[in-house]
């Protein structure tokens, strides 16, 4: 909560009680945001301030954790669902159309095993892309989620040059039909968001929902910083790596059988 | 010289309800010539803005860049100004868009836009089309379709009005 919006809502409640109890009573219990501000003084809050969500903190760090012993087959379901979610994808060139997740083969050559994950943001501790921003466009959340805010992104690619996961992609043809969470346009650069605007709703991002759908477990949300989420259960129950651990930038996506 | 005088003003009253009846109410002669106002459409709830007409008229850039930042650096999402919602009740269907068939809200900014000579990039990447589920109250009203058209047909004879 920030200071303002908590002004907010101590105003109507001590200023138009009439009001508030009113609007309480049509919206419901249900409808009412209730913050406790000490023992024994809570304010309520009711209508359009119980939708707000936010704003982020760094209490919570979401992460995934990723099964590359899953069947090969998943990680077309996880590309297919980021594509349909976001809106990229489809372009006629593929060496430099946008490309958010990918999948990808690894070979270790001399056993000759194979596995397959996806790879996209690895929404790092230190993103290197941050770093070197010189706009202030690439930033992180509060949460761990990094992001580009395209409305300053001046298209440098810097940024792209120091993620040492490929992860970014620069937008160069005009986009049609971008989806109304997601804007999307010519000159600047984009990634995976972690599906930030369905987290910030309370929901999974779309390819980890995808794969549920299909019956797969190979992907996992939650919150890295709550010892009882179900993905840190399984962190601290299995193996598990992180892509180019010895650069320590602290990716929050972890991988398992790779 | 009174009776002159009276001829004068009867021709003076005449004249002016000669171009009222004909010339509309907005082609006084003081615009004459003079670039037509802008004349963006009724919004198609027909509801109450989240701020007065005028407060918006002046301030909805800094409402929309204030907010832009705390949603896409601080996840504060929901509150109170929201381009989503101003594409929920302003987007309107133009010619110039889909060939009419998708409601956007870029002839509904590009008409005071034009006129004040602004030039945003907003539409280089958000879309500006209206789909189910974009704002709060996405569902039109059941009278939209009429209101659609009573404001369609008042804009084209205002434009005409302008024109003589």
């Amino acid at each position: 909560m920030t200071d303002r919006r908590q002004d907010d809502m101590s105003t109507v409640d001590s200023a138009t009680p009439d009001a508030s109890r009113r609007a309480f009573l049509k919206g419901g219990a249900a409808a009412a945001a209730v913050v406790t501000l000490a023992p024994g003084v809570t304010l309520y809050a009711t209508g359009a301030d119980a939708a707000v969500t936010g704003p982020a903190t760094s209490a919570k760090r979401w992460g995934m954790l990723i099964d590359a012993n899953a069947d090969a087959g998943v990680w077309d379901v996880a590309v297919a669902a980021c594509q349909k979610e976001q809106g990229w994808g489809g372009g006629e060139n593929p060496a430099t159309d946008p490309q958010w997740i990918r999948k990808v083969t690894v070979k270790n050559p001399k056993t000759g095993a194979t596995a397959n994950m996806p790879v996209m943001c690895q929404h790092c501790d230190e993103p290197p892309c941050v770093d070197v921003c010189p706009t202030g466009a690439s930033m992180k959340r509060a949460d761990g989620i990094v992001l580009v805010d395209k409305h300053i992104c001046i298209g440098c690619r810097f940024c792209m040059m120091a993620c040492p996961y490929a992860a970014r992609s620069f937008v160069h043809e005009p986009v049609q039909g971008q989806k109304p969470h997601m804007p999307r346009g010519k000159g600047t650069v984009e990634a995976c968001t972690m599906c930030v605007h369905r987290v910030d709703r309370g929901q999974q991002p779309a390819c980890v929902e995808a794969l549920a759908a299909s019956g797969s477990t190979a992907m996992m949300f939650g919150d890295l910083n709550d010892p009882n989420s179900d993905i840190s259960r399984a962190v601290s129950k299995y193996v598990t790596q992180r892509i180019r651990a010895d650069l320590n930038v602290g990716p929050g996506i972890h991988y398992r059988g790779i | 010289m009174r009776s002159a005088s009276r001829i004068l003003s009867l021709a003076v009253l005449a004249f002016a309800i000669v171009s009222l009846g004909f010339g509309g109410g907005s082609a006084s002669p003081a615009h004459a010539g003079e670039v037509p106002l802008p004349n963006p459409a009724k919004a198609f709830k027909g509801t109450q803005c989240v701020e007065p007409t005028d407060v918006m008229r002046r301030n909805h850039m800094s409402f929309l860049k204030h907010q832009r930042d705390e949603t896409l650096r601080e996840g504060i999402r929901g509150q109170k100004y929201s381009l989503n919602e101003c594409i929920d009740c302003h987007a309107v269907t133009s010619p110039d868009v889909a060939g009419g068939k998708v409601r956007t809200l870029k002839p509904f900014c590009k008409e005071c836009h034009d006129y004040a000579a602004v030039s945003i990039d907003c539409f280089s990447c958000h879309t500006g089309a209206a789909v189910p589920g974009i704002g709060k109250t996405s569902e039109l009203p059941a009278d939209h379709a009429e209101k659609a058209l009573t404001a369609a047909l008042e804009k084209h004879l205002d434009a005409g009005a302008r024109a003589q």
